[in-house]
């Protein structure tokens, strides 16, 4: 279970790195999703991995699980949606502003296909 | 509990239910809008001032939100370091929204809203004792950021807030994987108890715990823009408008904070598996940063281009006082910070008004024609010139004389002198050529310009006013910045006052 999800979280980071450094907008903006999502199953499995055990005091548990985690990793999906949200709106903007999606606003055809 | 045991939350609140206010009040007149901003933020320099008051003794003020004991609720703290982040952050903040009421704030929705809450994640940064809130906090202000950053829009604005926004996404995605490391081991996330549970920590984790304090270093110095990590800095400040570069001339400052606050918590311990992690590092950092900025800003084609290298290079100073790892070096930074932060946000005032006076080549370094009332323009880019290069008589001078001072006695005296004086060399022959290919390569104006007006200027004076009363109070702001590095160097204290409820 825990080698699954570390390479869950290794190839979505992977994944990640490799679109967030492309040259067009919209993967890049793929590949902030993907880290964010690789970040907030890194932070959830922060707590340590467990099945079927409750995160909150009741008399017929025998473990726990951390809840805080689960607190921050809420608390991160909510920034990082906003964050998203936010940087699709950018990237249709520059898109409009600039004329193409590059994410250097180039100015012509012969800079684009280099 | 009485309303002064409130007092530090308020420079949190304040902000963040004026920015709420003003999202209501979005359909209002734009002056009654002016209004409400300019009330709540001339409302935080008394706060400020309160809480420099209040921990002027060497207390730590200790917030307990809900009160939960620490460390298991998020606590604020306020000591003499977070006071003064909170006084300088408040006074640049009310020159440069006095500024933008010339008429920056209306050239797009919601200027004033998203000036508050850039306040609100600001003096949070600065204040919180918990390191998931200060990734929130870092969040809020950068949220604002973006958009105090392409407010007015412009092609170039927005390709330069592009790179912002995807570089700063990145960097936060960093800041989680780092926090989310340092809980997986320590199981705690305030700062006080994090430094504590260091000292425990078995040796086979000492190697995680040491990346996720070095990924975090590299976060911070992302917003601090040191080297290598700076190149946003000049595109993203040098095309948005100039109350928000100006605003923004604290913003590196948060990140130079954060690098002081949180390793002078994690790796100011004699003993522990993080002393001593940056002392390798900052110090060359920090000086190839200096020389980087003040070389940047000799090859700037603009005014503008020029403030924000400047900016770089007055971190690489601050920072160079944080690395050499001495209370004397760090009492001449902290003196140097406001000194600093002052004079750049005066600098990129003042280069508007001057791109506005010059008409068409703007504040691009190419001969021009003359500007309405270029004498006194003219003598208030002098005085601002003399602060940012640090020359006598003014405080970036003596700032940097008690640095050197310092930096006498330690191993690595050759190079900071040799850096720090090249620079200011450097700084004082850009700033003159800049100076003179401005106000005297002209010719007269074939049509008439817009005169600068004295509204727009108030502000720079105003700055510049504040780096003379640096000067003129060194003595009595010297003592209190020694305080502040006496207080960030003994962090048993900080430590103490964090958790002393749940020991």
């Amino acid at each position: 279970m825990e080698a699954l999800i570390a390479l869950v979280i290794g190839v979505l980071t992977a994944g990640g790195v490799f679109l967030a450094l492309r040259a067009q907008t919209f993967p890049v903006v793929l590949g902030l999703t993907l880290l964010s999502y690789a970040v907030n199953l890194f932070l959830f499995v922060m707590g340590r991995l467990a099945v079927g055990v409750p995160p909150v005091i009741s008399d017929a548990a025998t473990a726990y699980t951390d809840p805080l985690p689960q607190a921050l990793v809420l608390t991160a999906i909510v920034i990082s949606f906003g964050m998203t949200a936010f940087v699709i709106v950018l990237a249709l903007k520059a898109r409009a502003e600039l004329g193409n999606d590059h994410v250097d606003g180039l100015e012509d055809e012969e800079d684009r296909s280099s | 509990m009485t309303l002064a045991g409130h007092l530090p939350i308020l420079p949190v609140v304040l902000p963040l239910v004026a920015g709420i206010v003003l999202l209501a009040l979005r359909r209002v007149p734009t002056g009654v809008q002016r209004g409400v901003g300019l009330v709540a933020t001339f409302a935080l320099l008394p706060v400020a001032g309160g809480l420099l008051q209040a921990t002027g003794d060497g207390t730590h003020l200790v917030y307990l939100l809900g009160n939960w004991e620490a460390p298991y609720g998020i606590v604020l703290v306020a000591d003499r370091l977070a006071a003064w982040m909170l006084l300088v952050t408040a006074l640049v903040a009310v020159f440069a929204l006095l500024y933008a009421l010339n008429g920056t704030d209306t050239e797009g929705r919601h200027f004033h809203v998203l000036f508050q809450l850039q306040l609100f994640g600001l003096n949070g940064a600065f204040l919180t004792g918990d390191l998931f809130n200060l990734f929130v906090f870092f969040e809020i202000l950068l949220l604002a950021s973006y958009g105090l950053l392409l407010h007015g829009g412009g092609r170039l604005r927005v390709k330069a807030g592009l790179h912002y926004v995807v570089i700063n996404l990145v960097g936060s995605t960093l800041f989680l994987f780092a926090v989310g490391t340092l809980y997986g081991v320590t199981g705690t996330l305030n700062m006080a108890d994090l430094a504590v549970k260091f000292a425990a920590t078995p040796p086979e984790n000492a190697a995680l715990l040491q990346s996720a304090a070095l990924l975090l270093f590299g976060v911070f110095a992302l917003k601090a823009a040191l080297v290598p990590l700076y190149l946003w800095l000049p595109a993203a400040y040098g095309h948005t408008s100039a109350p928000v570069a100006a605003l923004f001339a604290i913003m590196t400052k948060v990140g130079a904070y954060s690098i002081l606050r949180v390793y002078s918590l994690f790796a100011g311990m004699d003993s522990g598996p993080l002393a001593g992690l940056l002392d390798a590092w900052l110090l060359p950092l920090a000086l190839a940063t200096l020389a980087l900025g003040v070389l940047g800003a000799a090859a700037s084609s603009g005014l503008r281009q020029q403030a924000a290298y400047f900016v770089v290079a007055s971190v690489g100073t601050l920072l160079t006082a944080v690395g050499l790892g001495d209370a004397d070096a760090l009492a001449a930074g902290l003196y140097y910070l406001p000194h600093s932060t002052f004079a750049t946000a005066a600098l990129f005032l003042l280069a508007d008004s001057i791109a506005r006076g010059r008409g068409e080549p703007g504040d691009r370094f190419e001969p021009g024609p003359a500007m309405p009332r270029a004498p006194l323009v003219g003598s208030l880019f002098f005085v601002t010139a003399i602060a940012v290069a640090g020359m006598p008589p003014l405080s970036g001078f003596l700032a940097k004389f008690m640095l050197l001072r310092a930096a006498l006695d330690t191993s690595t005296a050759g190079w900071v002198l040799a850096v720090v004086l090249a620079t200011g060399l450097l700084g004082v022959i850009v700033l003159a050529r800049s100076g003179s290919l401005l106000f005297y390569r002209t010719h007269t104006p074939q049509s008439t310009m817009p005169v600068p007006s004295l509204a727009a200027l108030m502000p720079v004076v105003a700055l510049l006013v504040l780096v003379l009363g640096l000067t003129v109070a060194a003595g009595p702001t010297t003592e209190y910045t020694a305080a502040i590095a006496a207080q960030v160097s003994a962090p048993q204290a900080y430590i103490e006052a964090v958790l002393g409820g749940a020991r």
